[in-house]
This record gives structure tokens, C-alpha cells and sequence, in this order.
């Protein structure tokens, strides 16, 4: 099977509007046919940071039914076995700390981004 | 001997010089004669909408004959008219709907990620061009 590593850089683009992150989805939906893989890096390292409170969006008096819940669709994607990964540096970066994480998510060093490359058949940067 | 390229896009029209490159390699790859597979995710869905229309330039103090502005919808149909069968076009569906873009050119179909998986599974290389 083809091998994919989904390397999600931009955290939050439309996420409200869409109710999902959109790659988050794509890979979901590809993980039927492909080996799929996903390595957060930039701002959408805080997809991997556990969310106990997610405030409503109220707007004119219409709510929003269903508030995206990254960490849960994170997990929701590790449960269908895709493994998922960060950039440690990013984490650090924002000063993120690695308790605050969900398990199952694990760290990559920059210095380690050319091996984990290797290790697929295509790299999809979005 | 022909190859096969998959690309995907997500721009919408007018936003981002990555929807130029897409269509200056896509023209590229069929003029050297090989097959092109756009697959258009959110946002790229827009590109072949049929309703787009070209409008003057009140700051050049330009006309719409004088603009002779293509639209992106335009040259996703001189892509294809040019492609001699070699260009598939497939539109995401859910991404269509919630954008109300359904009423496209003559060209693309209505697809979803399963088209992308299988046309992964059977290009030579694929190159998925991202929005910010």
C-alpha cells in the first residue's frame, strides 16, 4: 500500500466554518485506501494539546452545533491507525509542555524530519 | 512514453499565485503530453464556476472588452480544450455543496476522496498544492 506522511503546518484555517480541520479530515477519508501518516508541525502542533473546554460559537442568536474538538479528531485518527506526530521544536517554540499532550502523539526532532521522510512513498505538505 | 500527474488544489480564485503555478504546470505537463488529474478541494471547486463573469477596471479606466481578463474558469476550459483528452478534472462534492458551486464548465465531474486515492494509487507522481 502507498505509504503517505501529511505534514499539517497550518493550524485553525476555517476550522469553526468547516467544523473539522480539512486535512485532518482528507487523511481520515484516505486512511481507507492508503498508509497514511500525519506530522504536525507550526501552530497545528496544539491540535495534539488536550482540550477539556471549547468555548460556542454564538452568532445572531444561531449556535454552532458542533465546535471543532481538534484533540478528539487527532485521537479519533490514531484509533484508526494513523500515526501521528509533532515537531518537537514547534511545541517548544510556543511553550507548549509535553504533559499537556494527548497520548499516542509522538515527538520528532527537526534533525529527524530526513529519516521520517524516507520511511514514505510520498510526502503531502498542505 | 506519457505519464500521469495528479494534482490537488484547494485556492480559490483570486487569492493566492499558487492557482497560476497549478494551471503554468498543468499546461506545461499536457503540452509535453502526458496526462493531468486536477483534483479541486474546498475552495479550488470555485475555479471552474461557469456563472464568473469579467468586469471593467475603474482604475485603469478600462473596459470589460479592454480588461480581456480571463477568468479562472476560462482558462480551466482552454486547459481542457487543449488537453486533447488528457486533462480529468473532478470537483470535491461535499466541498461543492457547502460552497453552492455546483454550476460549473463543461469538463469537470463531481468526485470525493475515494477519485483521489485511486488516482494516487495510479499516477507516476502526485503534487498536492495547498491553501493558507
Amino acid at each position: 500500500m502507498t505509504k503517505v506522511l501529511s505534514v499539517l503546518s497550518d493550524g485553525y484555517r476555517a476550522t469553526v466554518e468547516e467544523q473539522d480541520d480539512t486535512v485532518l479530515w482528507f487523511t481520515s477519508m484516505c486512511a481507507k485506501e492508503l498508509d497514511m501518516a500525519v506530522l504536525l508541525e507550526s501552530d497545528a502542533v496544539n491540535y495534539a494539546v488536550q482540550t477539556d473546554d471549547v468555548a460556542d460559537l454564538n452568532l445572531g442568536g444561531r449556535k454552532a452545533a458542533d465546535v471543532p474538538r481538534l484533540d478528539r479528531d487527532v485521537d479519533a485518527l490514531m484509533a484508526k491507525g494513523v500515526a501521528v506526530s509533532y515537531l518537537a521544536e514547534d511545541l517548544i517554540a510556543r511553550g507548549i509542555d509535553e504533559s499537556r499532550l494527548i497520548d499516542g502523539v509522538k515527538p520528532v526532532a527537526r534533525a529527524e524530519l530526513p529519516a521520517l521522510f524516507e520511511q514514505f512513498d510520498q510526502i503531502w505538505h498542505w | 512514453m506519457p505519464k500521469t500527474l495528479t494534482v490537488l488544489l484547494m485556492d480559490p480564485p483570486y487569492e493566492d499565485e499558487r492557482t497560476t503555478t497549478a494551471f503554468r504546470i498543468t499546461d506545461a505537463a499536457l503540452g509535453k503530453g502526458h496526462n493531468v488529474r486536477v483534483f479541486a478541494y474546498e475552495g479550488a471547486v470555485s475555479l471552474t464556476m461557469a456563472d464568473q463573469a469579467p468586469h471593467p477596471n475603474p482604475v485603469k479606466g478600462t473596459s470589460v472588452d479592454d480588461e480581456r481578463h480571463p477568468t479562472t474558469k476560462d482558462w480551466a476550459s482552454a486547459l481542457f480544450g487543449s488537453a486533447d483528452g488528457r486533462l480529468e478534472w473532478i470537483n470535491c462534492g461535499l466541498c461543492v455543496d457547502e460552497r453552492g458551486a455546483g454550476n460549473w464548465i463543461e469538463g469537470p465531474r463531481r468526485g470525493g476522496p475515494a477519485d483521489f486515492t485511486a488516482w494516487v494509487k495510479s499516477s507516476d507522481a502526485t503534487l498536492v498544492i495547498p491553501t493558507h
